[in-house]
């Protein structure tokens, strides 16, 4: 009874601290001086057509080096405590997987991969990015692990994938600093032409090796996931 | 107008779920309840005007993380029959 | 009556979200149903922090055709909670993915999920 009402009585607290959010909430009318700044002079200064991928990439970019980090570890630590126990792969009795998973999987598995391709490229022209495109590439990938349980795709190649690009990433920050005015600054290739493909600096390169890192993580973590464990 | 007819709709949806995804016994049912809080809150970033958002939850949140609760249930049934 | 738009109803969703993730977080003693009210609890707080960039009939922060170059500051909705919630989705499913692993060791362990047969700490 006493742990039900100190429950309650959280849930209260909470409540009226939130509650106090909504009543001095009145709804904006016009952008903050910040929001402004990066609308108006985004355009000139970064060079790509999506707003929301130039404050990712260009003028926060050290928070998106920071979520790269922490997507590292966390994958890390699933591949530590699960540890893959590999003596009796050869004779599990594995189930037979329907055809309609079979014929669909052949036929979808290479046009997610596409998409996923397409979405982190174009980035910096329409709503998309690198950590979109590298979520439908993980979900393609997951799907024909799914559809196809005796082919083993090296969890090596996963691996070499995932740091290649992650040190990619950090050299190519470095490189603002040798070449240009700062971490991760996006003058060291032109601006180009507003709207073209090969525009806005770094950014695409960027947003490749994003996108890369991000599916490969997170199919290695759903790999750990489904592969048999020690007992340890 | 319309927008307000449709957030307070989904609005109404959502919550249904979430109760639903935390009182129901069945487990299963409790996992695609959270999978579809996700996929009605992805509808919902697209009516405030957030198109980027709206991609990354109907893709992580109803996508990969059903998948991975999935993995888990079933490596607990398997060892447990 | 003045109180009853966009941002306001939204905003109301995503704080009722977070109380039943709590809620559900605070009562329940399966170890995955606990789980499922993290995820709530996540979902809510990413619904709060979009709809306080909301402004009244502007549209997203996308310049194409439908926003011009010159006047893009008076036509878009605020783009920095769209960038930090982007982040947030990716990192909730990396903690996701960690708690789910920590409930099957402990399954393997105990071969219960239930919460209260695991008394070994307390005193």
């Amino acid at each position: 009874m006493v742990k039900n009402s100190f429950i309650f009585i959280v849930l209260i607290g909470v409540a009226a601290i939130l509650l106090n959010l909504f009543a001095d909430f009145n709804g904006n009318t016009e952008l903050g001086t910040i929001a402004a700044h990066y609308a108006s002079k985004g355009i000139e200064e970064v060079g790509s057509a999506n707003l929301v991928t130039s404050v990712v990439v260009s003028y926060r970019g050290l928070d998106t080096l920071g979520e790269v980090t922490i997507l590292f570890l966390s994958a890390a630590i699933v591949g530590f405590f699960l540890k893959v126990d590999n003596t009796d792969n050869k004779n599990r009795q594995l189930k037979y997987t329907s055809e309609i998973l079979n014929t669909a999987s052949q036929v979808l598995v290479p046009i997610m991969l596409l998409f996923g391709a397409y979405v982190f490229i174009n980035g910096h022209l329409s709503p998309g990015g690198g950590f979109q495109g590298g979520a439908i590439i993980a979900s393609g990938l997951v799907l024909m692990f799914i559809a196809q349980p005796k082919k083993e795709m090296g969890h090596k190649m996963i691996n070499i994938i995932e740091s290649v690009s992650g040190v990619s990433f950090v050299l190519l920050g470095v490189a603002g600093v040798l070449f240009a005015s700062g971490f991760l600054d996006n003058k060291i290739l032109s601006l180009g032409k507003f709207g073209t493909l090969f525009s806005a600096g770094i950014i695409p390169i960027i947003y490749i090796f994003v996108g890369l890192k991000v599916g490969s993580e997170l199919t290695g973590i759903a790999l750990s996931l489904k592969e048999n464990q020690n007992e340890a | 107008m319309l927008s307000i007819i449709l957030a307070l709709f989904l609005g109404i949806l959502i919550l249904v779920l979430a109760v639903m995804a935390v009182q129901n016994k069945n487990i299963v049912v409790a996992i695609i309840a959270a999978g579809a809080v996700s996929l009605f809150a992805s509808i919902l970033y697209l009516v405030l005007a957030a198109p980027d958002v709206a991609m990354t939850e109907a893709a992580i949140g109803s996508g990969l993380s059903t998948i991975i609760f999935f993995y888990v249930l079933n490596k607990i049934k398997r060892q447990n029959g | 009556m003045e109180k009853f738009n966009l941002e306001n109803i939204s905003l109301s969703i995503g704080i009722l979200v977070i109380l039943v993730g709590l809620w559900g977080l605070l009562t329940q003693k399966n170890l995955i149903k606990i789980v499922i009210g993290f995820v709530l609890f996540d979902t809510g707080i990413h619904i709060v922090m979009v709809s306080i960039g909301y402004i009244k009939n502007r549209t997203a922060p996308i310049i194409d055709s439908a926003v011009d170059m010159n006047n893009a500051s008076n036509l878009v909705v605020d783009p920095i909670p769209q960038a930090l919630v982007l982040t947030a989705i990716v990192i909730g499913l990396g903690i996701t993915a960690l708690m789910l692993s920590y409930v099957l060791k402990m399954y393997q362990k105990k071969k219960s999920l239930d919460i209260t047969n695991y008394k070994d700490l307390k005193w």
